[in-house]
């Protein structure tokens, strides 16, 4: 039987309780949201905080909706919701495409959107999204709120911006138009971390790329981005040369490891071939197909 | 700390410890062992009930988080001691094997159907792939849920009903 370490439980009752209990248990506290990632690594006793808040029942803290022009979803958004949600959907495909394939539908009904972003695995599919479409973090602490770039929330593997004493509220993205989104992956076994995996982001003026976001996931890209592909596509035309060039420069900036789910050569080689096809599919749905 | 929650509609009130697993309290303080313990991973899905609407993987969720909500089993399942009616397809479609997943597999199953009372197979092995039959026996767990789901139509219909056909496309 796994039994996690003793810690003493709070049940928050507001974000502003939160916050207090956060001040007052300190850094060995832990926010519990849906403690899919959290308990797992409490039973394997590689995490033994002494106090958990439980944020579970803040419900004002799930909810999505569009606001002066972005996808604004609460951290306690549920995976499900996330992905059964049609606004979310019609402004970025890519996060039903990555929402289809992070874990399953049971798992899916606890997990949070929140909860996995600070949760920081280099692996996360939602943080390889949020990197292509460039959304922002809300984070709310006893001095007030601060906003930080999707690209600057994480500082490593299970490390992020988010002090102690401070909680992940919202996601936001901007919704700008003639955009499109996609996420490939490559798995073991359906529900399982990424072999590798790339989301991308594009906005076309006719043919030409006029903004583009590309997210990895699982390869040991920079801030889970490509910045050197994106720097080459913009202002270049959609075509599959450059997205060709782009897969091959995404790869040659990353940085995988080999371990149990694939050689470091074959998640390179994945690094740009889902690259290239997040890209098609992406340019696909601007045009107005579903891809 | 102290913990109330209502599971299968009656309120229970308990001393635990923080760090007491669901599973571990509807089975070992509540004696409903209905409800299986099975890779303690949340992979396997022995373990799913109800909390509130969803159904969950209780290996993953503390007792505490429970408090002050509602918790439904396998034992929940049957109404004024008639069997729910997936419970009566997992019977008639030999929905199970050895049985261990059997429990879960029907939690998922009825919320599945409130949810979308036609599946098809594919959707129905959707919902399922969060859960593992060691004995294999997916193509009848997918026949019980068709059955039970036609069983509701027919009754919603009010006319008996005809399940051969459509349970023989199921299983393709």
């Amino acid at each position: 039987m796994q039994v996690p370490a003793h810690f003493e439980y709070e049940k928050a009752t507001s974000v502003e309780h939160c916050l207090a209990l956060l001040a007052k248990f300190g850094p060995e506290s832990r926010v519990l949201a849906g403690g899919h990632s959290l308990i797992p690594m409490m039973k394997l006793r590689l995490a033994q905080p002494e106090t958990l808040i439980d944020i579970n029942d803040l419900t004002e803290l799930g909810y999505l909706r569009v606001s002066d022009g972005e996808l604004r979803m609460g951290a306690l958004t549920r995976h499900a919701e996330l992905l059964s949600s049609p606004v979310a959907g019609e402004h970025f495909p890519i996060l039903h495409d990555a929402e289809r394939v992070i874990a399953d539908p049971i798992v899916r009904n606890r997990g949070t959107i929140g909860g996995s972003l600070c949760q920081a695995d280099p692996s996360e599919d939602l943080s390889a999204a949020f990197a292509a479409v460039r959304a922002i973090m809300v984070i709310q602490g006893g001095a007030g709120t601060r906003t930080v770039p999707a690209r600057e929330f994480h500082l490593g593997p299970y490390e992020t911006v988010v002090e102690s004493d401070e909680l992940l509220t919202e996601i936001r993205v901007p919704i700008l138009p003639g955009s499109g989104s996609a996420y490939e992956k490559v798995e073991r076994r359906a529900g399982d971390w990424p072999v590798g995996a790339a989301g991308a982001a594009l906005w076309l003026d006719g043919d030409t790329i006029t903004e583009v976001g590309i997210g990895l996931a699982a390869v040991g890209a920079a801030h889970f981005s490509a910045a050197e592909a994106e720097d080459a596509l913009r202002g270049e035309p959609a075509t599959d040369d450059s997205f060709t060039r782009a897969g091959q420069i995404a790869a040659e900036h990353c940085r995988p490891i080999s371990d149990q789910r694939g050689p470091a050569d074959y998640k390179r080689h994945l690094a740009a071939e889902l690259t290239v096809r997040a890209l098609r599919r992406a340019r696909g749905r601007v045009r107005g197909g579903k891809g | 700390m102290q913990i109330t929650m209502s599971v299968n509609d009656t309120e229970y009130s308990a001393e635990v410890e923080p760090r007491l697993l669901l599973i571990h309290f509807i089975r070992d303080n509540l004696g409903l062992t209905g409800s299986h313990w099975g890779c303690d991973t949340s992979n396997c899905g022995a373990c799913v009930v109800w909390l509130d609407e969803t159904p969950v993987k209780s290996c993953t969720v503390f007792a505490a988080m429970a408090d002050g909500h509602r918790v439904r089993t396998v034992e929940g399942l049957e109404r004024g001691g008639e069997l729910d009616p997936v419970q009566q397809g997992f019977t008639e479609c030999h929905g199970l094997q050895c049985g261990f997943c059997t429990p879960a597999m029907m939690m998922t199953a009825r919320w599945l159907l409130d949810n979308n009372p036609d599946p098809s197979a594919g959707e129905i092995r959707e919902a399922l792939s969060g859960q593992i039959c060691r004995c294999t026996g997916y193509e009848n767990i997918v026949r019980s849920i068709r059955w039970a789901a036609e069983h509701e139509a027919a009754d919603r219909a009010g006319a008996p009903g005809e399940f051969g056909d459509s349970v023989q496309e199921a299983a393709g």
